[in-house]
């Protein structure tokens, strides 16, 4: 599967800004604590631990604030100055999901930008990029987690 | 015209899914490193630990592949053991070949592992026969892969008078100095790429969006303010804009690719017997797409005379895209005024 380039319109980013961040904040702090110990290393996730992280989805104008604790992933409900923030489109963050494109490559283009501690960014991407999702396809397939299905075919299926 | 000789794809990776992508579309060796400053891409979350090498390793012999290990950075006396214990740990792990820089770590892998089989690293700065020839003599080395910084010429010099293998770059990023020379990351950080094996570590990297643009910051050193719209590159020193002479520009290199696509029958011809691409803190997606290309381009060059080598449209699209900066390069290969 190839995701076409789309950029949400920019009315819907402005409507976003003003609907409550809450309930996706949740959705994806839901999925990553599924994610985590089954698919996601918690020891190498560690630094995170009390580090406020922000992603932003630019055009759908969504800014999810969560953290790390030692009891799993936590949505944040205030707006204090974030120690990471990584903004890209729907668009890219679904493609970035299917490893259709490669996080330098959106950089270089401006598509993907990524403020504050860039070690923890770093630690993201190389720990989700390490993620071998052909030997976890079998075990993901009993915990559905709530993921995009190209996640779960082989690497080099599309 | 001499047949062109077999020519190895030597494919980068960064995590177990980036090794299995890059041999899924034909690499025929991939390159990696230990999750430590034994390699020159010290980069958190990156690279190797020993459950995902034991995987890797059996993935690629499985497949008749081959896994080489990059050992290249440069040990210290307090650190010694953690270099030669990778050596023994690559050794045990049925590693191909290792590829190194110092020389002290090739005479210990000689004598420790005499079968293991060893390749000199392109930060050892090899850049004459005669030191490649040196490295042979002394310690066995089988193959050496050039720094970027030497003509087409002077490739074909070299591969003239050594037994050894030439390994050459293909595709990637580009390092200016004479390569594993370089002291300034470690001039703005304190951190050496030789010693601490990575340049612009993670740690000392900032990027901000201004009103004037986004800005890259190493240790606090404005380096680079990138327009709206335009291209960035990595946050290396080296690929700054920087205020000389009251004007501000690329004062040392711009940021740009090494792209030698066109130059693969020229390589072929004089004997190269592997290309490496760059770009081991890549993702999978960057690995699947450039080792594809590569793959075409190189099994069309092997194809030989009945199919002409003409390079695609595509391929160069599909390169372009993934690359940093502005534009691509043939660097110090193609240089007419030589
Ligand atoms: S600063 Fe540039 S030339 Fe120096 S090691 Fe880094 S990439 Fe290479």
């Amino acid at each position: 599967m190839k995701i076409p380039a789309f950029t949400l319109p920019a009315p819907l980013a402005r409507l976003g800004a003003h609907l409550p961040q809450l309930p996706p904040t949740l959705a994806l702090v839901g999925g990553l604590n599924l994610a985590l110990d089954r698919v996601l290393p918690r020891d190498t996730l560690e630094p995170l631990t009390g580090k406020r992280l922000l992603l932003k989805v630019t055009d759908a104008g969504m800014a999810l604030r969560f953290t790390l604790t030692p009891r799993g992933f936590r949505p944040l409900f205030d707006g204090r100055a974030p120690d990471l923030t990584i903004s890209a489109t729907t668009r890219d963050y679904l493609a970035l999901a299917l490893r259709e494109e490669d996080p330098d490559t959106l950089f270089f283009s401006r598509r993907l930008l990524m403020e504050g501690e860039t070690d923890l960014g770093l630690l993201v991407k190389n720990t989700l990029d390490a993620v071998d999702w052909d030997s976890l396809g079998t075990q993901l397939a009993r915990f559905r987690l709530p993921l995009p299905t190209g996640l779960h075919t082989p690497a080099g299926g599309h | 015209m001499t047949s062109p000789r077999p020519i190895e794809l030597v494919c980068p990776a960064g995590s177990l899914p980036a090794l299995k992508t890059a041999i899924d579309h034909g690499a025929d060796c991939v390159y990696l490193g230990f999750k430590d400053a034994t390699n020159a891409r010290n980069f958190s979350g990156l690279n190797f630990d020993d459950k995902a090498m034991a995987e890797g390793v059996r993935y690629a012999h499985d497949r008749g592949r081959k896994v080489l290990l990059t050992l290249n950075t440069y040990p210290q006396t307090d650190n010694w053991q953690r270099w030669t214990g990778a050596v023994d740990r690559a050794a045990a792990f049925g590693i191909d070949a290792v590829i190194l820089a110092d020389p002290g770590l090739m005479a210990y892998a000689r004598k420790a592992h005499p079968g293991l089989r060893l390749h000199l690293s392109v930060q050892g700065s090899a850049t004459s026969y005669d030191a490649i020839n040196f490295y042979h003599e002394h310690f066995g080395i089988s193959r050496a892969v050039l720094p970027r910084v030497l003509s087409l010429a002077q490739v074909e010099q070299v591969i003239a008078n050594t037994p050894v293998e030439i390994e050459v770059f293909g595709f990637g990023g580009l390092c200016v100095m004479v390569e594993g020379r370089c002291a300034l990351s470690a001039y703005a950080t304190g951190e050496s790429p030789n010693c601490d094996g990575a340049c612009s570590p993670g740690k000392h990297v900032r990027w901000e969006q201004t009103p004037k643009g986004m800005e890259t910051r190493l240790n606090g050193i404005l380096i680079d303010r990138f327009a709206d719209g335009e291209r960035a590159g990595y946050p290396t020193l080296c690929k700054g804009r920087f205020e000389v002479n009251d004007e501000t520009y690329y004062a040392i290199e711009e940021p740009t690719s090494l792209n030698t696509l066109e130059l693969l029958p020229e390589l072929a011809r004089i004997g190269v017997r592997a290309i490496k691409i760059e770009g081991r803190q890549r993702s999978p997606a960057y690995v699947s797409q450039v080792t594809q290309v590569w793959r075409a381009a190189i099994d069309r060059v092997l194809a030989g005379p009945a199919e002409p080598f003409r390079v695609e449209p595509a391929w160069m699209a599909e390169l372009n895209k993934v690359s940093e900066g502005q534009s691509h390069t043939l660097g110090a290969y193609y240089r007419p005024w030589k």
